[in-house]
């Protein structure tokens, strides 16, 4: 591993200065992400400023009825919290879904959210990628490009966003709060990861110096009908091919809101809210499924060897959905699709 | 966290960075430690304490070997600088066993359903298992197989490792 500086802050404001004071610092918290990649010479910081004893390790009820989740809620800790499994289940069974129980252990809340992609060029520093080195090209163009994206990418960068627990945020719309040097901000889920255009070495839109303080949960939990349907190369510990959140809320067999998002497919988890919008006011049936993913996988492109993703991804939204229906949401343990 | 771009560039050279005490206290006693801050928890074990036990697989968080506990919890020691974990309370493979040298109910167990071959894996199966049923969430063998995803063992012992496990946990 390169050599770097180490120091430890003891207050958001410190972090936020020692980072502003030191060029090529960066934030470190669970590290499971951050130190694999030091490892690998794609990251290369010349500081790390470690934020993992500031006290943001609380889960705790807002005004409007909703969950504030500290940026340093381990993973396991969150989908494992009484409140997450009874009001939540969809975000617990994502991250459920993610990494093993021991890197779950160590992965913080607000770590997840800015992990790197796996694409394998992005991890490989003999080859040219966008992502890691500005201005180089990208290798997965052309290359080997299995897990890559079909919606939304660009001829720079073809990567995914690799969360799981990401696809069900983005499903249940939080909010994620940052504190930079011009003090706090909230963005909108959908906000929080770019795509990446002229410009995949961004995969956020946090400014320097920023970091994730908390994320925060809307009232609205969906428990009764969700499902998270993950599809992958083995059974468990893989990242998705393609991944699903479905949320449903019914009136009978009446659809009154919906939620849908992707994993796998992008540089952020996909969200459409015309697919959304498609399902209200429509009954619980195939056929609504179906527009519902036609919607959603609008304008989706394959490359070499990833064109079955769209295929897969349009099946895994029909099964997600009919799971969620049936309020019989996919168990992480059972390898079997219900 | 923050997103800096050009992440390859180092904005200025690092004299040379110094090394930190850092305190441990693995398998109940109490150790001070100099270390460069890069010094991973796994290295730290073997290579400044010689606890051995704990294997490096892959060093990348993939393969589960360097699984220890952590304040009474799994994690993979390949991806924890000792630095950040100053204080804490580390068991390991050799911190498992009774003074006396009488093996863990897992131990015991790995060796009566001949849950491995080659050997590598082991250490860290074992403390995960110990984190597993600490956790007290898997209650089924589907359960079990799926929080135990994180251990790889090459020499495909996963049905005996499982019968062990479900013979501590009072399954069998």
């Amino acid at each position: 591993m390169i050599n770097f500086d180490y120091v430890r802050a003891r207050d958001v404001a410190e972090a936020v200065r020692l980072s502003a004071a030191a060029p090529g610092a960066r934030f470190i918290a669970g590290g499971t992400n951050l130190i694999d990649l030091m490892k690998v010479d794609v990251e290369r910081p010349a500081r790390l400023i470690d934020i993992s004893r500031l006290p943001l390790t609380s889960v705790e009820e807002t005004p409007s009825g909703g969950l504030r989740i500290g940026a340093l809620v381990p993973n396991s800790d969150l989908a494992w919290h009484p409140l997450i499994e009874r009001r939540y289940p969809l975000l617990a069974s994502a991250i459920l879904a993610g990494a093993s129980a021991q890197l779950r252990n160590m992965a913080s809340t607000g770590g997840n959210l800015l992990q790197r992609t796996r694409c394998y060029y992005f991890y490989d520093s003999a080859t040219p990628c966008n992502k890691r080195a500005p201005g180089s090209g990208c290798s997965a163009l052309t290359g080997l490009n299995r897990i890559h994206a079909i919606l939304g990418a660009s001829e720079a960068c073809i990567a995914t966003h690799p969360s799981d627990m990401c696809v069900a945020l983005a499903a249940l719309a939080a909010e994620v709060h940052v504190a930079g040097l011009d003090g706090e901000r909230t963005l909108a889920f959908t906000d929080f990861h770019r795509l990446p255009g002229t410009t995949p070495e961004r995969d956020t839109n946090l400014e320097p110096h920023e970091m994730v303080t908390a994320i925060e949960l809307p009232a609205r939990g969906f428990a009764a009908n969700h499902s998270y349907l993950k599809i992958r190369d083995r059974a468990s510990y893989a990242f998705a091919l393609v991944s699903v959140a479905a949320a449903l809320e019914l009136d009978g067999q009446a659809i009154k809101e919906a939620r849908l998002a992707l994993g796998g497919v992008a540089h952020r988890p996909w969200r459409d809210p015309a697919a959304e919008k498609a399902l209200r006011g429509r009954p619980a049936t195939e056929a609504s499924f179906a527009e519902a993913a036609d919607l959603l996988l609008h304008g989706a492109k394959g490359y070499a060897h990833n064109a079955f993703k769209i295929d897969l991804a349009r099946r895994a939204i029909l099964r997600a959905l009919s799971q969620a229906a049936r309020g019989a949401p996919q168990p992480q343990w059972q390898k079997k699709i219900l | 966290m923050a997103q800096t771009s050009g992440t390859r560039a180092r904005a200025q050279p690092i004299p040379t960075p110094g090394k930190f005490f850092v305190t441990l206290t693995v398998n109940g006693i109490e150790t001070r430690l100099e270390l460069a801050p890069w010094t991973t928890l796994l290295d730290a074990l073997r290579d400044h304490l010689n606890l051995t036990g704990t294997k490096k697989g892959c060093d990348h968080g993939q393969c589960g070997a360097c699984t220890v506990l952590l304040d009474g919890r799994r994690i993979n020691s390949c991806l924890a600088l000792a630095v950040m974990k100053d204080g804490a309370r580390i068991t390991t493979i050799e911190g498992l066993a009774a003074q006396d040298g009488r093996l863990h109910p897992l131990q015991q167990a790995f060796i009566e359903h001949d849950a491995f071959q080659c050997g590598y894996c082991t250490p860290g199966q074992i403390c995960s298992a110990f984190g597993l049923i600490t956790e007290g969430r898997a209650k089924t063998a589907d359960e079990i197989r799926e929080l135990m995803s994180g251990n790889i063992c090459r020499c495909g012992a996963y049905p005996n490792i499982l019968a062990a496990i479900e013979q501590v946990m009072g399954r069998t």
